[in-house]
């Protein structure tokens, strides 16, 4: 049953008003980026004008004196690479604890749901100590802690979708003499893909934006993200840039938006997806 | 095939379970063992029974943190629930521009925490200015200041969750009651609200325990002032373990009770909007 609804252009009309309010805070994050960094407090709703325009001034202080870049850079490899392991990695894990029926693969399922519930602040001092024991404070180690960490949302969607696939099929690899390794990745992994996606994207948004982990665990005088280099801008005492400042908050939104607008499909997709787990 | 996949087991749990180990279990447990003893590194821990939580609650500020805490989530639970479900019913309907308006209203959720709280900063300094406020001089801006950023950030993502469900309702539904000679509010009421109890189940779960876990987006907006009167329970905590010496085994104790309060929370209200679903 489609309806016209009664009205439809005035909700238009308001829902545009609304739209735009509602993409104003970065637009004026945006415009307070290209002026002088004594202007941003005092006039942060105007254009910039011929007396306040610095051009990319701004960004070029962020980048030079706060090593913006770097961040950046650190962030990405962190973030790819703990997505891809864990995808792997959990994927594994979800198919054989679902196939598999023994009271170790009930208890490890319960427990990765039991983790996903547990607030980050409960482990945060001894996982720090952990990783500071263990040298797993570099972009590179922390991949393992995400896929430790990341891993109950991602077993427990996997494991919801490899419940929905038939057996037989499975079954019938494994007769014509697949290993399970090859049955996993030739056979169930293609299956799977949809589920891929959601998970990736889901962690993906969770670990690029993550802020308390790796200020906690990295080794800050090594590394940086995008998230503790904004924090470190604005908490370090004596004067604050807020030139730099607007011009790094820019650089960090505008790969999200790119990346929300490219693969917009698929994330409200995974959004919808992950919600099941209530 | 049970059995041979069984032999490939160190394959296929290994490097999951290794990373869930050293990422999870070993420091929940240290966790629970460390708030009862009296720490700064974990090599001198020695066992003090409750101590640490006898001194969490005796601290005021923990106190009201709590209070500031569930003031701020039950307040962001009504407005974004409300307000997510109300858009959603809108943009289900076939108005022009409802894809746009999904896109830009869910923008917002991607952007993290910490990058949110200065944008916000900037806007809400700004429009205090001119009356010769900021942001941090009172609790109250702080407090509605982070009500209005969290809605901001949350709306969309809850009228997604929203959407979905408006959607798996059959129509038909609608159409039985309307035949019937229910006014638009009655089918509300009494079709829609009954059929969407999954999705506000998982929306109402969702808003609550992120608005207590709530963190970057209070660090970097107010970051507990004036005074820490704007501190919420999980910037309470974190200030306890890094900012005082010698108290790290109070701050243990305080993310212990506050990890059973989460969960508890979560149980009961999972329990209470569980029984109302109906069965399609």
């Amino acid at each position: 049953m489609k309806r016209k609804a009664r009205g439809g252009w005035f909700a238009t009309i308001l829902f545009t008003v609304i739209s735009i309010f509602y993409v104003a805070p970065l637009f004026i994050v945006l415009i307070n980026s290209f002026k002088k960094k004594a202007f941003i407090n005092l006039e942060p709703f105007q254009l910039p004008s011929e007396k306040t325009w610095v051009g990319l001034e701004n960004f070029v202080n962020a980048m030079e004196k706060y090593n913006f870049l770097e961040s950046v850079l650190w962030t990405v490899v962190m973030t790819v690479g703990s997505v891809v392991v864990i995808l792997i990695c959990t994927s594994m894990f979800a198919w054989y604890i679902t196939r598999v029926k023994s009271r170790a693969t009930k208890l490890l399922y319960l427990l990765c749901v039991f983790s996903m519930v547990v607030p980050f602040q409960m482990v945060m001092f001894t996982l720090s100590l952990v990783t500071d024991r263990l040298r797993l404070g570099t972009p590179w180690g922390l991949i393992i802690i995400y896929l430790g960490f990341g891993a109950g949302l991602a077993v427990f969607m996997f494991c919801g979708f490899v419940k929905s696939i038939p057996i037989e099929i499975e079954e019938a690899a494994m007769i014509d003499g697949c290993s399970p390794l090859r049955t996993f990745f030739s056979v169930v992994l293609p299956i799977m893909k949809p589920t891929y996606i959601s998970v990736g994207i889901l962690e993906t948004m969770w670990i690029w934006n993550d802020f308390l982990l790796p200020y906690l665990t990295l080794d800050l005088n090594k590394f940086s993200t995008i998230p503790i280099t904004i924090q470190r801008m604005q908490g370090s005492y004596g004067r604050v840039d807020m030139g730099a400042i607007m011009a790094s908050l820019v650089m960090a939104i505008i790969p999200i938006v790119v990346f929300y607008l490219s693969c917009q499909k698929y994330i409200i997709k995974g959004v919808a997806a992950g919600a099941v787990k209530g | 095939m049970e059995k041979s996949i069984k032999r490939y087991f160190p394959v296929f749990l290994g490097p999951t379970f290794l990373a869930f180990l050293i990422g999870f279990i070993v420091p929940f447990l240290m966790g629970i063992y460390l708030s009862f003893c009296d720490f700064r590194t974990v090599t001198d821990a020695k066992f003090i029974g409750l101590g640490n939580f006898v001194r969490a609650f005796q601290d005021g500020d923990f106190a009201h943190a709590f209070w500031f805490t569930a003031l701020f989530t039950v307040t962001t639970l009504v407005l974004i629930n409300v307000i997510a479900f109300a858009v959603a019913l809108v943009l289900t309907r076939e108005i022009r521009g409802t894809n746009l308006f999904r896109t830009v209203f869910f923008m917002p959720n991607l952007i993290g925490g910490i990058v949110l709280g200065y944008v916000w900063q900037l806007i809400f300094n700004g429009i205090l200015s001119r009356y010769d406020l900021a942001l941090k001089i009172s609790a109250r801006y702080g407090f509605w200041g982070l009500v209005v950023l969290i809605c901001w950030q949350q709306i969309g993502y809850m009228m997604i969750i929203y959407i979905a469900g408006l959607q798996s309702i059959p129509g038909d539904l609608n159409e039985a009651a309307e035949i019937d000679g229910a006014n638009g509010w009655q089918r509300l009421w009494n079709v829609t609200i009954p059929n969407m109890m999954p999705s506000i189940t998982i929306c109402t779960f969702l808003t609550l325990t992120n608005g207590f876990k709530l963190f970057d987006q209070n660090l970097s907006l107010t970051a507990g002032e004036p005074m820490k009167q704007t501190e919420m329970l999980a910037l309470n905590i974190f200030n306890t373990f890094y900012g005082r010496v010698g108290y790290q085994g109070v701050g243990q104790a305080k993310a212990v009770v506050f990890f059973v309060l989460v969960v508890s929370l979560g149980l009961i209200q999972l329990k209470m909007t569980r029984s109302k679903e109906v069965q399609q």
